[in-house]
C-alpha cells in the first residue's frame, strides 16, 4: 500500500491525532500508518514536543517528592515477576579449543534466535493492532447503526424522497425528518462520492421566496461507509435539497450543482 | 529504554515503571491543569489526584485511544474541568473556552508570580490570539473539531491545516 506520506502530513490530521481530537477508528488508522512510515511517526512526536514544552511553561512544577506522595496511595498489587529461566550449559570438561567452538556456535544460536523472536514480537504486535482495529470499528458501526433505527423507526419521522436533478439525474438520497427533536437523518447512498475538494451540502428550503439554509455538510463521505448522516434542522422545512459544494461548505448554495431535491409531504 | 514497554509494563502494575512515566509527564500535566484552573496550588493537588486515577486506569488505556501522552492529558483535562464546574455550578463548557491561555499568554500575573512565563512567551512568539485560542480549545480545553469550528465560527474544513500551521510556528519557536 502506497500512500503520499508529504500530504498526509501536512493535512493536520497528526496534530488531531495528538490532540485526542479523532475517533477510535482513525487513532488505529494513523497509528498504521506510523508504523509502516517513519516520517510519519517522526512528525508525530514533534507534535507532541511541542504541546509537551507548551504545557511544561505554565506548569507550577510539582514537588521534588511529588511521587513518593503518590506511591504512599497506591493499592498494593501483587506483583507478577517471570521466574528466570535457568539454562545450563552441558559443556564441562572440554578441551579448551573445543569449548570455544561450541561457544561460538552458542552465542550465534543465541543471535538468530534472539532476532526470530524480535521479529515475532514485531508480526505480533502488528497484528494485534489490526485485530483492535477489527475490534473497535466493528463496536462502533453496532453502537451507530443501532442507535440509527431507532431514529428512523420513530412514528415522528417523516420521509422525504430527494430525486436526482439535471447534473446527475441518477442521483436520490432521502430525508428522515423528526420535528420534534430537530434531526433530519440524510440517507445518501444514491449519491456519488464526491470529487477531492469537494464535499456535499444539505439545505433547507422555503418556496415562496426561495430561501435556502444550509443544516450541515456530509463530511468524511468514503470513511461513512453507511452514509448515513444525523444532521440538525430547527427550521420550517418545505424541501430539501443537496449541492456540491467546495470543502469546508458555502454560505449559499451552487444551484448549478444541485444534485437532489426534494419537497415536504403536507 | 522504549515507551511501549515501559506502558506495558506500567500496565502490568509495576511501580518503577509508573515512576519513570510520572517523571516524564508530571510537569506537562500539571501545567495543562493548570490552564484550565489558573490557581498553582490546586493544580498540584489535582495533578496528584489525576495521577492516581491514570494508575487505577491503567488497564483502559490501549492503542486505539492514541498516545499514551493523549490518554493522560485526557484524563487531566476532564478532572480539571469537573472540577472547576463543580466550583462554579452553571459553568458551562464555551464559558470556560475563551481565554485561558491567550490570558495568562498576555497578563502573567494572574498566577501569582508563582510560574516563570518567559518559556510560554518565547513559545507563544508572533502567533496569532486566533491560534493560541485554537490550540488552547483543542488541546487544552478537549474540544472536538466541530464544537471548535461552533466557537470560533469557522468552517469545520480549515481546522485541520490552520491547527497545523499554528503548530508549526510554535515548532520554529523551538528550534
Amino acid at each position: 500500500m502506497s500512500m503520499e506520506v508529504d500530504k498526509y502530513i501536512a493535512s493536520g490530521i497528526l496534530e488531531l491525532y495528538v490532540a485526542g481530537a479523532l475517533t477510535p477508528e482513525q487513532n488505529l488508522e494513523v497509528q498504521h500508518y506510523a508504523l509502516q512510515y517513519p516520517e510519519i511517526q517522526k512528525e508525530i512526536e514533534a507534535i507532541e514536543l511541542a504541546i509537551l514544552k507548551l504545557a511544561a511553561s505554565v506548569s507550577p512544577k510539582m514537588a521534588e517528592d511529588g511521587f513518593e506522595q503518590i506511591r504512599a496511595e497506591l493499592d498494593d498489587v501483587i506483583q507478577f515477576t517471570p521466574s528466570e529461566s535457568k539454562r545450563k550449559a552441558p559443556w564441562g570438561n572440554y578441551l579448551g579449543w573445543a569449548a570455544s567452538v561450541v561457544l561460538a556456535i552458542g552465542l550465534f544460536w543465541l543471535y538468530t534466535e534472539n532476532r526470530a523472536l524480535k521479529s515475532e514480537i514485531e508480526i505480533t504486535s502488528q497484528e494485534k493492532l489490526k485485530l483492535e482495529e477489527t475490534l473497535v470499528s466493528t463496536r462502533d458501526a453496532i453502537v451507530r447503526k443501532e442507535a440509527l433505527l431507532e431514529q428512523l423507526r420513530d412514528q415522528q419521522v417523516t420521509v422525504i424522497a430527494l430525486g436526482g436533478q439535471a447534473v446527475s439525474p441518477s442521483s436520490f438520497a432521502k430525508a428522515y425528518w423528526n420535528k420534534e427533536e430537530n434531526k433530519v437523518i440524510i440517507d445518501a447512498q444514491g449519491l456519488p462520492e464526491p470529487p477531492a475538494g469537494f464535499t456535499y451540502q444539505v439545505w433547507s428550503l422555503k418556496l415562496d421566496p426561495l430561501t435556502p439554509t444550509s443544516i450541515g455538510l456530509l463530511d468524511d463521505f468514503s470513511i461513512e461507509s453507511d452514509r448515513l448522516f444525523v444532521l440538525e434542522n430547527a427550521n420550517d422545512s418545505e424541501a430539501f435539497g443537496i449541492t456540491l459544494e467546495p470543502e469546508g461548505g458555502s454560505a449559499s448554495p451552487t444551484l448549478e450543482q444541485l444534485y437532489t431535491l426534494g419537497a415536504v409531504g403536507r | 529504554m522504549q515507551l511501549e514497554n515501559l506502558i506495558q509494563q506500567f500496565q502490568q502494575k509495576d511501580k518503577a515503571a509508573f515512576a519513570t512515566l510520572y517523571h516524564m509527564y508530571a510537569d506537562n500535566i500539571c501545567g495543562v491543569i493548570n490552564v484550565i484552573l489558573k490557581d498553582p496550588e490546586r493544580s498540584q493537588e489535582l495533578c496528584h489526584d489525576v495521577f492516581i486515577k491514570i494508575w487505577e486506569k491503567s488497564d483502559q488505556y490501549d492503542t486505539s485511544k492514541g498516545r499514551f501522552f493523549t490518554w493522560i492529558l485526557n484524563i487531566a483535562r476532564n478532572t480539571a474541568i469537573d472540577e472547576l464546574r463543580s466550583k462554579s455550578h452553571k459553568n458551562q463548557k464555551k464559558n470556560l473556552s475563551v481565554e485561558s491561555l491567550v490570558g495568562i499568554y498576555e497578563n502573567s500575573e494572574d498566577l501569582n508570580g508563582k510560574i516563570d512565563t518567559i518559556g510560554l512567551q518565547s513559545l507563544l512568539k508572533g502567533l496569532k490570539d486566533k491560534c493560541i485560542l485554537l490550540i488552547d480549545l483543542l488541546y487544552f480545553k478537549g474540544f472536538t473539531q466541530k464544537e471548535v469550528a461552533k466557537e470560533l465560527k469557522t468552517p469545520i474544513g480549515t481546522i485541520k491545516t490552520r491547527l497545523r500551521s499554528c503548530i508549526s510556528e510554535i515548532r520554529k519557536n523551538m528550534a
